[in-house]
């Protein structure tokens, strides 16, 4: 079986904090995102990605590794592959201060290639990181992401 | 004084990712990447007709407009495609263009469903 990874990079005008902080707090991911990401965010803890208006949890897995505000590693499933450990793919954020601005590395890798979830994310973290982006320079979520709901 | 800072800077993003894209040895690079992600340089340069130096420049201005992402396994530097870029313009170029459209669009749908 082979397994495909993606290397996402997005430039944002901002902090180390903000970008960490706009990654693991809820109240904010809620805004950009869409979803709320709800953990205590210590390695070995659980972590849910959920829609805030259902409370359905949609991806779910555990923090492998958490190095505020530089590192997070959380492992990363559909909510309903939870048991099948080998369905369970891996993210990593990466934030770097680079002059001005902030790096923030996604690598999103163990995935299964052509796997429902490789395609999911194929589209999804462009989006995210766009938007994300947008809300951290400007203060507003992108029109698009908005009207998704 | 933010936001003048924040829309010249982001002029600046989309003027390299312009110009790196107006060339078609670049945007085959990104085909390349696009067919099979993660690539070294020697496997670029397989499917390409070009000298290793001339696909290394232009890896490295694609670097630059952040179209290409790299990450080391060992000694060897995978080239990953970053799309993150290309969506910032789809936001900014189309999606803005695509939205009047949709909106009458519903309207029509709203009208005809009002009146059956």
């Amino acid at each position: 079986m082979t397994k495909s990874s993606f290397v996402y990079v997005t430039y944002i005008r901002t902090t180390e904090e903000k970008v960490f902080q706009a990654i693991t707090d809820g109240g904010i991911t809620r805004q950009y995102w869409g979803y709320e990401n709800v953990s205590d965010w210590k390695p070995g803890s659980d972590w849910k990605h959920r829609d805030p208006s259902t409370g359905t949890v949609r991806i779910l897995g555990e923090v492998l590794e958490s190095r505020p505000p530089h590192r997070l590693v959380i492992s990363w499933a559909f909510a309903s592959d939870s048991s099948n450990r080998a369905k369970r793919t891996r993210v990593a954020f990466d934030i770097q201060k680079i002059d001005d601005m902030v790096k923030l590395t996604v690598t999103h890798d163990e995935l299964e290639h052509g796997s429902e979830m490789d395609r999911a994310i194929h589209e999804g973290w462009p989006r995210v990181l766009s938007s994300m982006k947008t809300f951290l320079e400007t203060g507003k979520p992108l029109d698009t992401w908005a009207g998704k709901k | 004084m933010q936001a003048f800072t924040c829309i010249i800077s982001s002029t600046t993003d989309a003027h390299k990712v312009f110009k790196a894209l107006s060339d078609p040895s670049r945007r085959k690079l990104l085909d390349l990447l696009c067919a099979k992600d993660g690539q070294t340089l020697g496997e670029l340069c397989e499917h390409i007709s070009m000298s290793r130096q001339a696909v290394t420049q232009h890896l490295g201005l694609l670097e630059e407009a952040n179209l290409v992402s790299t990450t080391w396994r060992g000694r060897e530097k995978l080239h990953f495609l970053n799309p993150v870029p290309l969506y910032d313009i789809y936001e900014r170029w189309i999606a803005k263009f695509e939205r009047p459209r949709l909106k009458a669009l519903r309207e029509l749908k709203r009208k005809l469903e009002a009146e059956g």
